[in-house]
């Protein structure tokens, strides 16, 4: 089996993506984010955190590429950066696909399963249903 | 992470891949279709044209399972592995390692089913031995077949036709 391009993207990036995406409260941020840009303040402000909590989040976002702070001296304002998350997504989607087209398989095996003993199925089910 | 329809693939922990995925039947006919071979066979294909050629499957804690997958050029890929837990139809946990060992070593596989209204929520847990391991499988073996393969997916579905 050949490797896709979403194969040949450098391993280390996917790590620091995936790490910077394991946590709730950077997910929170980048999904706010994702409407635009805001500063750090503005960030911090629907999270019970103090701001250098914050920072510290939002340093581990930065070092992963999936914000970037902008050059206005004073507001600074943070940013999304959608190409690391892009590329995690589509070595995601690789994955989900082979296993989704199985699964379709999986959906038509079913069906011609419960055509073939519809009668065991419901009376399997309806069983299990009394008893609780 | 990753939506779509009703399938989830995420990454739960460094070393974890685990999908998520609704079937529009009871758990134990999924329980089935997912320990029958003649049943696995028909669906359980590798992607880009491999297709589950060979089946065995000892469903019994500590008994053995073997497939290999074979392509229409006569190659050939084969896996096996052991089952660990067997609670029919909610559970299973096994063991396995591909021949050609692209994942450094064993992986261990849980599956669970649970029943809601006659609908069945299939998660399916793969755990890597390291992180690496996880991500260098992933690359190689599943992340493939976005570009080709299509065909017989593309035949099957037509054959399915307004059967769904």
């Amino acid at each position: 089996m050949k490797a896709s391009d979403y194969g040949q993207l450098p391993a280390e990036h996917l790590d620091a993506t995936f790490a910077a995406l394991a946590n709730p409260t950077r997910r929170a941020m980048l999904a706010r984010l994702a409407s635009g840009e805001l500063s750090v303040t503005e960030l911090a402000e629907p999270f019970s955190m103090s701001q250098p909590a914050i920072s510290l989040h939002l340093k581990v976002l930065e070092r992963a590429g999936l914000v970037s702070r902008g050059r206005d001296a004073q507001r600074r304002p943070v940013r999304v950066e959608p190409q690391p998350l892009e590329a995690a997504t589509a070595w995601l989607e690789g994955y989900r696909d082979a296993l989704e087209r199985n699964f379709r398989r999986l959906d038509a095996v079913l069906e011609d399963m419960k055509a073939t003993a519809p009668r065991r199925t419901r009376a399997r089910t309806t069983r299990r249903r009394s008893k609780r | 992470m990753t939506n779509s329809g009703t399938m989830t693939v995420t990454t739960p922990s460094d070393r974890e891949v685990q999908a998520i995925r609704l079937f529009n039947a009871p758990r134990e006919l999924v329980f089935k279709a997912l320990t029958t071979p003649d049943l696995l066979m028909r669906w359980m294909h590798g992607p880009n044209g491999w297709t589950l050629a060979v089946c065995d499957v000892d469903l019994r804690v500590g008994g053995a399972f073997r497939y290999v997958w074979r392509k229409a050029n006569g190659r050939e890929m084969g896996m096996g592995g052991i089952f660990r837990e067997i609670v029919p139809p909610a559970r299973i946990v096994h063991a396995e390692q591909f021949d050609e060992d692209w994942t450094g070593g064993e992986t261990v596989v849980t599956t669970t089913l649970a029943e809601h209204a006659a609908t069945t929520t299939l998660t399916v847990t793969v755990l890597y031995v390291s992180k690496a391991a996880r991500d260098a499988a992933l690359q190689t073996n599943f992340a493939g077949g976005m570009e080709a393969g299509y065909d017989m997916l593309a035949e099957m579905l037509a054959s399915l036709g307004g059967a769904q």
